[in-house]
């Protein structure tokens, strides 16, 4: 309640221009591109964030959603139509503006779906199947609840791999940018660098508006009882089955957005992005990020994957975060930046500074 | 229609070859408080388990103000006016006092996943209603000046007071307590038997699990003697004091015979 709630959101915000100032002033926008690659990678892990650290229901399969997102629009976007052009199922969804004509960087002419039909269709897919996996998993406990997801992720970097469809190793390329309203659009090309930072961005802050909405409501503390003693919430009335099944929805529909735009602003997608180590690096970052604590998370998702897209971490990228998933479990099973560990350090201080 | 308020016929719960419960027939007046009485091991909790939604009975009926509600889930259980507290309590206890008290009241929220990811005027007032309704049974416990406490920090006897307070937020027509005098000294026993008391002249009924008996035997208005899983015997405090069968159980042949003689 209240609207204090929200003064991070603020910060953040003004962060964000102050940052993209800084560069433009500096001369070092090209930094601008990883961040707006760690902006949409981020969206994931608010999403997993409120799974893991405030329903308590661990995912090692987000990459698997985050896949479907990105794949299901690079295959629509690309896939060539122009051969059925005359099609009245196509020309009806041409009407519909469904589809639509562009050339391609060889200057071929190009029928697929739009990118606003795409999404539409990714994040439909994407709920399916969350649906499917969620009904069916959602009920397991602890290990083998990881367990379950783990082998979802695992299913989908198969499939990705070996159908024709998704381009096998090769990924898909090509995929044209996502034209959002007019002159805004999701591009990975050098003119439009300034603006995709502040879309992704606009992302971002728009999804930690909604999450932390929810995790202050009734459905929030609602979510948090299931994680502390599922029979207690259980017996106060709360639905923990579909509280679960909610939320492990929402945070796959967080990971397809962050997909289908990271897609449209690269350009193309390959199987390295539905990789299990993907997927516990998502897990390791909601841990260093603190669990239950959205800005820890945000806050540790753009630094590290930034970090990581820099090549800092050089080829032992996942053994950085394998590393770092271990540290948190023996070290501070409980996260790193934890609120109330804050809070301590603010009253030493303040107490520090009294006497 | 029979109006009986609260009824159980015939249950039966097995784990294994272990007959938990066997063909227990229970019924609880309106406004009554009823106490379950039994040596550990008897089937007392497993009973309340059935009840709540927790197990299932493999046999038997339960009915709640007519209306048969065996085999429910916790929540619809919950939903339906019965609450329960655990024989160790069960806080949520990263969360303060204030909002564990406010979990008990989720049941009365009317607002959707997307109504609370928009933070819509509904949502809102609803949450500050909440608030104001959780903050009101704090006072009445007592409890409010550890409202922003975390659950739990807090002394265990005041943990047993806020699961109760936090039962009582969902508003329910029946209580369960499962062995809400299990660690309390003599003077949180006392507090606690006016405490139940006190709900019961709220309107609220009360079955109660206990191994304390003076605590049974001041409060109750019938007591239900359970032993391995069997309903052995039903009546006012003061009958079941002298009831035989139930010194056997508990104090073993020699007495009941003595009593007897």
């Amino acid at each position: 309640m209240g609207f204090r709630k929200y003064i991070p959101v603020i910060v953040t915000a003004l962060m964000v221009v102050g940052l993209q100032i800084v560069l433009s002033l500096t001369g070092a926008t090209y930094y601008l591109t990883q961040i707006t690659m760690s902006a949409y990678y981020a969206l994931v892990v608010i999403g997993l964030c409120l799974l893991m650290g405030y329903a308590g229901q661990v995912s090692l399969g987000h990459a698997g959603f985050f896949a479907i997102g990105g794949y299901t629009s690079a295959v629509l976007t690309t896939c060539n139509l122009i051969a059925y052009r005359d099609n009245s199922l196509i020309a009806w969804c041409g009407s519909l503006g469904l589809v639509t004509q562009w050339t391609d960087i060889y200057g071929k002419d190009i029928l697929s779906f739009s990118p606003w039909a795409a999404l539409a269709a990714a994040l439909l897919l994407t709920s399916l199947i969350a649906v499917l996996i969620g009904v069916s998993i959602i009920h397991l406990k602890g290990h083998y609840l990881a367990m379950a997801t783990l082998g979802f992720g695992l299913i989908i970097y198969r499939i990705v791999l070996g159908a024709q469809i998704f381009g096998q190793a090769d990924g898909i390329s090509n995929v044209p940018p996502f034209g959002l309203f007019d002159g805004l659009q999701v591009n990975g090309r050098l003119p439009f660098r300034t603006q995709n930072y502040y879309i992704a961005w606009v992302m971002v802050i728009t999804t930690m508006m909604l999450a932390i909405n929810l995790i202050d409501s009734h459905i929030g503390r609602a979510l948090r009882s299931i994680h502390q003693n599922e029979e207690a919430a259980h017996s106060l009335g709360v639905n923990t089955y579909r509280c679960k099944l909610f939320t492990f929805v929402l945070s796959a529909l967080i990971a397809a957005a962050g997909g289908i735009f990271l897609t449209h602003y690269n350009g193309s997608i390959g199987p390295s992005e539905v990789t299990v180590m993907k997927s516990i690096r998502y897990v390791a970052i909601v841990a260093v990020g603190g669990m239950a604590n959205l800005w820890g998370a945000l806050f540790m998702g753009i630094l590290l994957n930034f970090l990581s897209l820099r090549g800092v971490f050089g080829s032992y990228d996942d053994a950085v975060f394998g590393a770092i998933l271990i540290g948190i479990m023996l070290l501070a099973p409980q996260g790193l930046l934890r609120k109330p560990d804050f809070r301590a350090v603010l009253s030493f201080l303040s107490k520090r500074s009294h006497g | 229609m029979d109006n009986t308020f609260f009824e159980t016929k015939n249950l039966h719960r097995f784990f294994g070859g272990l007959h938990a419960v066997n063909n227990v027939s229970v019924k609880v007046p309106q406004g009554q408080i009823k106490a379950v009485i039994g040596p550990n091991g008897a089937g007392k909790t497993t009973f309340f388990n059935l009840i709540a939604g927790t197990l299932w009975p493999q046999e038997g009926e339960i009915l709640f103000r007519g209306k048969k509600i065996t085999a429910q889930k916790p929540h619809v259980v919950a939903g339906l006016g019965i609450a329960r507290t655990f024989q160790t309590t069960r806080l949520f206890g990263q969360m303060t006092i204030l909002e564990n008290i406010m979990v008990g009241r989720h049941l009365r929220m009317r607002s959707g996943f997307l109504a609370c990811m928009l933070n819509l005027p509904q949502t809102w007032s609803q949450d500050r209603e909440s608030k104001a309704r959780a903050l009101a049974i704090l006072r009445d416990f007592g409890l409010l000046e550890c409202a922003h406490e975390t659950a739990s920090n807090l002394p265990f006897g005041r943990q047993r007071l806020v699961e109760i307070a936090r039962s009582l937020a969902t508003e329910p027509a029946l209580l369960l307590l499962d062995e809400p005098a299990a660690g309390l000294n003599i003077y949180e026993t006392k507090e606690l038997a006016e405490l139940i008391l006190k709900i019961r002249d709220q309107g609220i009924t009360c079955l109660v699990v206990e191994h304390d008996m003076s605590l049974v035997m001041n409060i109750s208005d019938e007591v239900i003697v359970l032993d391995q899983g069997v309903k052995i015997a039903e009546g006012p405090p003061r009958t079941i004091q002298r009831d035989p069968e139930v010194i056997r159980i508990y104090l073993g042949d020699d007495h009941a015979q003595n009593i007897e003689s």
